[in-house]
């Protein structure tokens, strides 16, 4: 097996310009690196061998022939939820088990424009219903920097593949932290922009409000690199904004003296592991030696971000899965006896445990007498920490903190206590209800486990968080170390 | 019925004439191939997001601006909840707490002449459901979704409608309004323009409403007042043998005339109302209103009054020809055609005219008998050409052939004789053969004048003019 691999989405779509190396081989390296790793990983749901060959062969002779763009023939992978035309869409869901999408997500028919090519969909927590990667119906994903342990969720499958390096990058979504958590738990850096920057067409929706499409990589080099492709305004989706969308890789080398940094006061509690919080303080000096100038900055609210969460989220998702009733699509019951059979067999058996439990939330938080006190009262703090937010941004530049409480658990250690589960997002979550971009890149070690370093930035700001995640990354190589036996 | 009150509030649903649907591309011609007209948004796909039809909106406003009602500068979208086969998504995008339009009202006349303002509480916009088929499927329910998505503006209306008949007055002035402001083709055959009808009795004087029953789903004017008259009738005999109306949605049976219970409140669903969070508020600044608001044609209520004022017509006629734009358009080019004449020409267009459109199931669009055509007979009509009642025999034949009035005239020798020498030698005729009834008649017996002139009238084949004839019979009756 070749080399090619331990390069950066930049590295390959430069090797590939220069004709170093063909697309073909690259595809052909990826593909055969998924196959020796699915059995321990479980990492992919679906792999499209031969559209992704056939696509490198295509995208060589573009390159030889001078007309490539930007990503041609480079490989990538797309988390499962994100709409691909012809190809199984699952979500990580017996419900979709059955579903191939007829349509090409917004996301993914700009990444093919770039000329990145597809070499399979990533496993993924149930509807990205998740922390762990453990409510997948293709059964759970594993760390690779320790396979009895999880990567974290809901893009667990995008990110084990980008850390054993079986694809330079894939795409993710970040609904309460889906990219950034389980970026931090596999070492590597992930990117969730600015609610509304990246079009949610063809993105199978979990909270509408909330869910943010995404990229995960080795470096905020390369998410500045993909996300430059994938953001933009889409008219298909009415959420997404309408403004420019900046040279994201121009932007990486500003310098960064006198860059404001904001430690989150809140973020610092004492949920955060020991040995992880001196990574994070380890990361601050570094920053003070490139210049930038650290206060710290509280945010009242932000606490509440969980419960907030978990009233919002559960509500939106609740409705958004009301489709999947075996009636046009996905997974229908043996023989229905009558339309309630008909509903109740196909849900009951379509969906699995956790989005049960969330459909149930919503439901009951949306319900009548129950409204006001759950849903309404929830959007209200949301507001509040959004202010919080708006007037932490008026003092500095970006905020810093860390990305989870502790490394990556075992399986099965908190599948039990879904509340223990849903706190590993207490880091996360404040950056979705406020809709801002949001990166995590890998800041150190504890017990050989990767820990992440988040940065918060304004909304629309994602060149200046990938700006001052990329200084970080240029004084240290955390973000290059690769798991062991994926070397 | 003595001693019991009415109460009614409707809630009429009138399809956007929009060309495309509310949230997504697919076209809205009605009638289609089952499912031809379903995009990927339409059934409610994976991953697919709505976009709103700003053509949707404008319609939504030009409606708000015709009721006087206030057009909300900020609305929302909620997603209404619940599982039915013929409902893709599982919920229903509609608006609840902040509709686009508030606060509006529509006058209506009532049978004594006078008139009532009823008020519209409120007018949103949300899109329809499917439909279920089940005509030659044994044993299974197709899904059409072609419907799914057509943009209705539903229109929910004050409970100030005292009877059926003011039910049925207010929904003809909306049916009226909406095809005014071309906003929906009114077609209530094909559900268009439909209502749910809210009804509940109360003792006459009591304030408390009484509890009501929600009749669904009714697409004719007649369906509305028979299912309100039996839901009425059988709510009072209800409370009148010590029974209580439960609140419940009912369905009207039209072939048995009869409403009968849908599902009860407790069997009702708990809709979950909260805001599309795919659909941004629909943000509306006074401009754009005004801007709408420069397109809005003449309404009903100003055309008829201003018909009233420049025609000299009763508010009754005034009414009935402003019933549709098409109605008062022919009338007036009927007006100006005749070179005047307004009266007879309101008569003509009213009576034969919409009796023979009627006959043969037509309407005033149907371009049936051009109004120059009418025109040309009215100004015979008024120049004395032809009389009132052989005018009516020229209008058949240029109804059967159209031909002009002329041509019949000419043709069927229909010209009217004003020439008094003319009538004074028939009626000497007339006289000459029936000397009897003459002396009859100089006797005293005054009856017989009319005897006279059926015989004159007779003998001339109805063409003598009739002024003349009295004047000049009356002369040679008294003197000889």
């Amino acid at each position: 097996m070749s080399e090619l691999h331990r390069n950066s989405v930049t590295a390959v779509a430069a090797g590939l310009r220069a004709r170093r190396f063909s697309s073909v081989e690259l595809v052909r390296e990826c593909l055969a690196r998924i196959d020796r790793y699915q059995g321990a990983l479980n990492a992919f749901i679906s792999v499209t061998r031969e559209q992704a060959l056939r696509e490198a062969e295509e995208a060589d002779q573009a390159l030889a022939a001078g007309t490539a763009g930007p990503l041609t023939g480079v490989p990538l992978a797309h988390k499962d939820i994100f709409c691909t035309r012809g190809v199984r869409t699952s979500c990580g869901s017996r419900m979709l088990d059955n579903f191939v999408a007829p349509y090409d997500a917004t996301v993914v028919r700009k990444l093919r424009a770039a000329g990145a090519i597809m070499v399979g969909k990533t496993n993924m927590d149930e509807f990205a219903m998740g922390s762990s990667n453990e409510t997948s119906y293709y059964g759970p994903v594993r760390n690779p920097w320790n396979t009895a342990l999880v990567p974290g969720g809901s893009s667990g499958g995008s990110a084990a593949a980008v850390a054993a390096r079986l694809v330079p990058a894939a795409t993710a979504t970040d609904t309460g932290g889906s990219i950034r958590q389980p970026a931090a738990l596999c070492g590597i850096t992930g990117m969730k922009p600015t609610y509304g920057r990246v079009s949610r067409y063809g993105m199978i929706a979990f909270a509408s409000s909330l869910d943010q499409g995404g990229v995960l990589a080795e470096s905020a080099a390369d998410a500045a690199l993909l996300l430059r492709e994938m953001a933009g305004f889409d008219a298909a989706d009415s959420t997404s904004v309408d403004r420019p969308v900046p040279d994201y890789v121009a932007a990486l080398e500003q310098p960064l003296a006198g860059v404001k940094v904001g430690l989150l006061k809140e973020f610092f509690d004492k949920g955060l592991e020991p040995e992880n919080e001196q990574r994070i303080r380890e990361a601050l000096r570094i920053y003070e030696r490139l210049g930038a100038r650290l206060t710290e900055v509280s945010l009242p609210y932000l606490p509440l971000s969980v419960p907030v969460y978990y009233v919002v989220a559960p509500a939106e998702c609740s409705s958004n899965l009301a489709r999947y009733d075996g009636v046009r699509f996905g997974h229908r019951c043996e023989n229905p006896r009558d339309l309630q059979d008909l509903y109740r067999r196909s849900r009951g058996e379509g969906f699995g445990a956790e989005v049960k439990r969330r459909i149930m939330t919503g439901t009951y938080v949306l319900s009548a007498g129950y409204y006001d006190a759950y849903y309404l009262k929830a959007q209200r703090v949301r507001q509040l920490i959004n202010a919080d937010f708006i007037r932490a941004f008026q003092g500095v530049d970006v905020l810093i903190g860390p990305t989870t409480p502790t490394p990556a658990f075992e399986l099965g250690a908190k599948t039990a206590d879904p509340i223990t589960m849903y706190l590993n997002d207490i880091y996360t979550i404040g950056a979705n209800l406020a809709g801002l971009p949001a990166i995590s890149v890998p800041c150190g070690f504890v017990r050989d486990l990767p820990v992440g370093l988040q940065v918060v930035g304004p909304h629309f700001s994602e060149a200046r968080v990938l700006q001052v995640a990329h200084a970080f990354q240029r004084e240290t190589d955390w973000h290059r170390r690769m798991p062991q036996g994926y070397a | 019925m003595s001693g019991w009150e009415t109460v009614i509030g409707l809630e009429i649903h009138a399809q956007l004439a929009t060309r495309s649907k509310i949230f997504s591309g697919s076209a809205t011609r009605y009638g289609a191939e089952p499912n031809s007209q379903a995009s990927l948004v339409d059934l409610g796909y994976p991953g697919v997001l709505p976009v709103l039809n700003a053509e949707a909106v404008r319609m939504a406003v030009k409606l708000g601006l015709a009721l006087n009602a206030r057009v909300a500068s900020h609305s929302v979208f909620a997603r209404k909840n619940y599982f039915y086969p013929d409902l893709p998504k599982g919920y229903q995008i509609s608006q609840y707490e902040l509709p686009i339009v508030a606060a509006g009202s529509l006058e209506i006349v009532l049978e004594d002449g006078g008139t009532k303002r009823i008020g519209v509480t409120r007018a949103h916009l949300e899109e329809d459901a499917g439909k279920s088929l089940h005509e030659g499927l044994p044993g299974v329910t197709g899904i059409d979704l072609n419907r799914a998505g057509t943009p209705l503006v539903e229109i929910v209306s004050e409970p100030e409608l005292r009877s059926a008949k003011e039910a049925v007055a207010y929904m003809k002035k909306m049916h009226t309004l909406v095809r005014y402001l071309e906003i929906c083709d009114g077609n209530m055959q094909e559900g268009s323009f439909r209502c749910d009808a809210n009804v509940s009795v109360r003792r006459t004087g009591t304030q408390k409403f009484g509890t009501r029953a929600e009749i669904k789903n009714l697409n004719s004017f007649r369906f509305v007042e028979r299912a309100i008259n039996f839901e009425v009738q059988r709510q009072i005999e209800l409370l009148e043998s010590g029974g209580q109306v439960v609140q419940e949605t009912r369905l009207y049976d039209p072939d048995k005339g009869e409403t009968r219970s849908m599902r009860s409140k407790e069997e009702a669903n708990d809709y979950r109302y909260f805001p599309d969070p795919d659909l941004l508020p629909v943000e509306l600044s006074p401009q754009f209103i005004e801007a709408v608001r420069a397109t809005l044609p003449e309404l009903p209520d100003q055309k008829a009054a201003r018909l009233s004022a420049q025609y000299g017509l009763s508010a009754y006629d005034a009414g009935v020809l402003s019933a549709s734009r098409e109605l008062a358009a022919y009338y007036e080019e009927v007006v100006r055609e005749a070179g005047g004449e307004p009266k007879l020409a309101a008569n003509w267009v009213m009576g034969e005219l919409a009796a023979a459109l009627n006959k043969e199931n037509l309407d005033i669009t149907s371009g049936r008998l051009p109004a120059a055509q009418l025109a040309g007979l009215l100004k015979r009509v008024a120049d004395q050409t032809v009389s009132g009642k052989l005018a009516k025999e020229v209008f058949e034949v240029m109804w059967a052939d159209g031909a002009s009035a002329d041509a019949v005239i000419e043709a069927k020798g229909l010209r009217q004789i004003t020439d008094s020498g003319a009538i004074e030698r028939v009626i000497e005729e007339v006289l000459a053969k029936n000397p009897g009834q003459l002396a009859d008649y100089r006797a005293g017996k005054d009856k017989l004048f009319g005897f006279f002139v059926g015989q004159v009238m007779k003998a001339t084949g109805g063409k003598a003019n009739p002024g003349q004839l009295n004047e000049l019979l009356k002369k040679k009756l008294g003197g000889g």
